[in-house]
């Protein structure tokens, strides 16, 4: 995806490539939508050792990156996934992951090394049912009582969270958010697989009632955990639109190796301008796609003050654009791009999840004019 | 051997230049799109040659030509970096294209040690200013179906016919021309392309009025131009060859390294400076920062501008790196025209009827039905987007060409209009 690539990043791409392409070929992904789980956890694990849960966990904790920038080495790798449909819990087990080493990776000495090593699966569980499913929006609630957290509400969506060891739980205390680690068989955590589009990536809904838990499940500081929130949704933007892209990139090659075998009326249909034109907006659309998930990562990668703004930027195009490539690519295909026996509806619904969770479109350019308005805000205080 | 100095110890030594030689733009600068009185047109080339002649001599002038020829012979990390510092001066806006590029971009890579020499120090320096003899009325996006023709007379040539959509040739000194040389051929390999002063007596100026009532776009006529040989651009009836990198620079004008383009000048409208900020005023002048449309749109017009801009350092980038084949430039030019004309169409609607009949000193929203009213000349101009779509699909990802008609067959047998003209509805 990245136009300079280091040798490490390459190797990294290349062994992760190779071992989605040999072991979850998409005859096998058409499979797993019989499995409720929706991958093998040794397909996982072996993912693991190729480094897939490491990238943002820091080296002193056991984690450690090819590069030294852990999250574009994670994007790279997303992006693979992309470009394959591939199972497995990548983007809440990373977001976790991460999460427990800069809030304190010594305490949570040994939920790193499971998570790191696949033995453990995390699931970050952000988002809320209706009336409190904008993003962002946070009612469950974490209260502090006798050295204990009590923790109550629902999340839904949450990747995975079947699957997971543990859970992070965003919840909000007073004004403030805080955070706390969750492990699933905890009492009083219901999990609930939910209906979902995708063949082989679950989601759950996640209920929480008067879940009791000890101090040391707190991540972070209590009542102000915005700002890791922050990094956590702009991490997992990053994560989110570099899949994005890669099923993008994937579905159009189909697209245009189609275009170019298929006949109709004496002459292939990749030589009628009218669809040239549309592969050609295609083809803008995809570029665009690729430079805005690639500054998204840099930006966040680099703490940039403006990464914020970034990773909205590129997932409210992604989230109007990749979709509209998707079903092109579908129009184009005609009948077979329908069907369950093409490949083409496993990219299509990576595009289609990925612009509806973490935000839609709307939602994003919404943030974005509030960020832009704060940027402004903060720019004439201090002049 | 003196060291290169590092990119950032250049940005430090522009941002202090600037801020000790070049005026900042005013509070009340108007874009180049607004209509001005001819006086008032002629004192900012006027200035822009000043300032231009002033970048020259502080040592900022063409940061990516060669030194040889009077630039600076940087790489377009330094143009970047310079493009940065200079967001919210005054800079010569009108000299960049097709004057820097791609006039002189195109000298430099086609034109003779001399005529390198005699023009490129010209042009970095604010003397000469170049615009493109390339469109005429019977050939727009067929740019290679050029009937101004050149006949050999001795040591010179005569140029006989008429170019169209030349951006302020009026006050212009020269213009880089793309002639017919040869009919007997077909119609890519009978061009030549010359160097033509255009305050002659052979050429007659005829300014062109457009809807808003600018009359920056000029048609020429030509008769009798002599044009000695030593002003050819290439070899005789090769013209094609240097016409390819010519559109090709044109296309990918707005990453070109070889013309500034201060941050945050944009597609919406032609205002400078910060893009956040001239969102925000305009849903403020709307009155609208309470209304969730609006400000969804907002939203949607910064990222289309990030969008824009990311998009051509990525083609830049696989372009440079030899990933990407430079035909990408045409993304790029599509992403220009349809991203500035969903822009035009966000600002008229947010606007709404401010925008039709708004105060004259309404300046936010009062511009913005004009704009809307030319929003497709940035899909039309340098190239249409039609041509951009045409050059993605068969050139950078291979689909088969267009039939043509008139390949492999001597262009004087083609069918051509018989006035070879434009049938305007009005005729």
């Amino acid at each position: 995806m990245k136009v300079g690539l280091s040798a490490d990043q390459e190797l990294l791409v290349g062994t992760t490539r190779k071992y989605l392409q040999d072991s979850v070929p998409s005859d096998v992904l058409r499979g797993l939508r019989n499995r409720p789980e929706g991958y093998e956890s040794e397909y996982w694990t072996t993912g693991a050792e190729l480094g897939w849960a490491a990238l943002l966990v820091a080296e002193e904790h056991g984690g450690g990156s090819v590069s030294g920038e852990g999250l574009r080495d994670l994007a790279l790798v997303a992006y693979e996934f992309g470009r394959q449909a591939s199972p497995g819990p990548l983007l809440g087990t990373n977001i976790v992951a991460g999460a427990l080493s800069r809030a304190d990776g010594v305490a949570f000495e040994s939920e790193l090394e499971q998570l790191v090593s696949g033995t453990a699966v995390g699931a970050w569980a952000y988002a809320e049912p209706v009336p409190h499913g904008g993003l962002g929006e946070v009612a469950a609630s974490a209260v502090e009582s006798d050295g204990q957290w009590v923790l109550s509400g629902d999340k839904v969506a949450v990747e995975h969270a079947a699957q997971a060891t543990y859970l992070l739980v965003t919840a909000r205390t007073g004004d403030g958010l805080t955070q706390l680690l969750v492990p699933t068989d905890t009492p009083g955590v219901t999990i609930t697989a939910q209906r979902t589009i995708d063949v082989s990536r679950r989601y759950a809904r996640v209920a929480l009632r008067d879940v009791r838990l000890p101090a040391t499940a707190l991540v972070g500081v209590a009542g102000a955990a915005a700002a890791d929130v922050e990094l956590q949704l702009q991490a997992a933007l990053v994560i989110q639109t570099a899949e994005m892209v890669g099923a993008m990139d994937r579905a159009f090659e189909l697209t245009l190796g189609w275009l170019a075998d298929r006949y109709s009326f004496g002459r292939p249909l990749a030589s009628y301008q009218a669809l040239k034109h549309r592969v050609a907006d295609q083809k803008l659309w995809l570029e665009t796609s690729h430079a805005l998930a690639d500054a998204a990562a840099v930006a966040v990668q680099n703490g940039d003050p403006q990464a914020g703004e970034l990773v909205s930027v590129a997932k409210s195009y992604l989230a109007e654009y990749g979709p509209e490539l998707l079903q092109d690519c579908v129009q184009l295909h005609g009948g077979i791009g329908v069907t369950y026996e093409h490949d083409l509806h496993l990219y299509l619904r990576r595009v289609v999840i990925g612009s509806a969770l973490l935000g839609t479109a709307r939602e994003h350019r919404l943030r974005i004019t509030t960020l832009l308005e704060a940027r402004k805000g903060a720019r004439k205080v201090e002049a | 051997m003196s060291e290169i100095e590092s990119v950032e110890d250049f940005r430090a030594r522009a941002r202090a230049w600037l801020a000790e030689n070049v005026p900042r733009i005013g509070p009340d600068h108007r874009g180049r799109s607004f209509v001005r009185p001819d006086d008032e047109e002629l004192a900012e080339v006027a200035e822009e040659r000043r300032i231009q002649r002033l970048l020259f001599d502080g040592g900022f002038a063409g940061i990516c030509f060669p030194k040889e020829y009077g630039g600076q012979g940087l790489a377009r990390e330094y143009a970047e970096a310079f493009d940065q510092e200079l967001a919210g001066y005054s800079f010569p806006e009108r000299l960049q294209v097709p004057n820097m590029t791609p006039c002189a971009t195109v000298i430099l890579e086609f034109g003779t040690e001399e005529q390198k020499r005699t023009h490129l120090p010209k042009i970095l320096r604010g003397e000469e200013l170049w615009m493109q003899f390339l469109s005429e009325p019977g050939s727009g996006s067929d740019v290679a179906g050029a009937k101004l023709s050149a006949t050999r007379d001795g040591d010179d040539w005569l140029l006989n016919g008429s170019k169209i959509w030349t951006t302020g040739a009026w006050w212009s000194d020269w213009g880089l021309c793309l002639a017919r040389t040869n009919w007997d051929v077909p119609k890519h390999r009978g061009l030549t392309v010359f160097m033509v002063p255009i305050h002659q007596a052979g050429i007659e100026i005829s300014r062109i009025e457009m809807l808003d009532g600018s009359n920056e776009f000029c048609q020429e006529y030509l008769t009798d131009v002599r044009v000695p040989d030593s002003d050819r651009i290439g070899g005789i009836d090769d013209g094609w060859t240097v016409g390819t990198r010519w559109l090709l620079h044109e296309r990918s004008f707005s990453s070109s390294p070889y013309a500034l383009h201060p941050t945050g000048s944009n597609a919406y409208g032609s205002a400078q400076g910060d893009p956040a900020g001239n969102l925000l005023t305009l849903l403020e002048s709307a009155g609208r920062v309470d209304d969730p449309a609006a400000r969804e749109d907002i939203g949607r017009a910064y990222a289309l501008q990030i969008a824009t801009s990311e998009l051509d350092r990525r083609l830049h980038a696989l372009i440079l790196s030899g990933k990407g084949s430079d035909q990408l430039a045409a993304v790029g030019r599509l992403m220009h025209g349809v991203a500035g004309a969903q822009l035009a169409t966000i600002a008229f609607e947010l606007a709404g009827q401010s925008a039709i009949a708004g105060d004259v000193d309404d300046d936010v929203l009062g511009d913005l039905g004009m704009r809307y009213l030319l929003r497709q000349a940035g899909s039309i101009g340098g190239g249409t987007t039609e041509i951009a779509r045409n050059v993605i699909s068969e050139r950078v990802l291979g689909m088969p060409r267009e039939l043509a008609l008139d390949r492999n067959v001597p262009y004087r047998e083609v069918r051509t209009a018989p006035s070879g003209g434009s049938s305007g509805a009005r005729r």
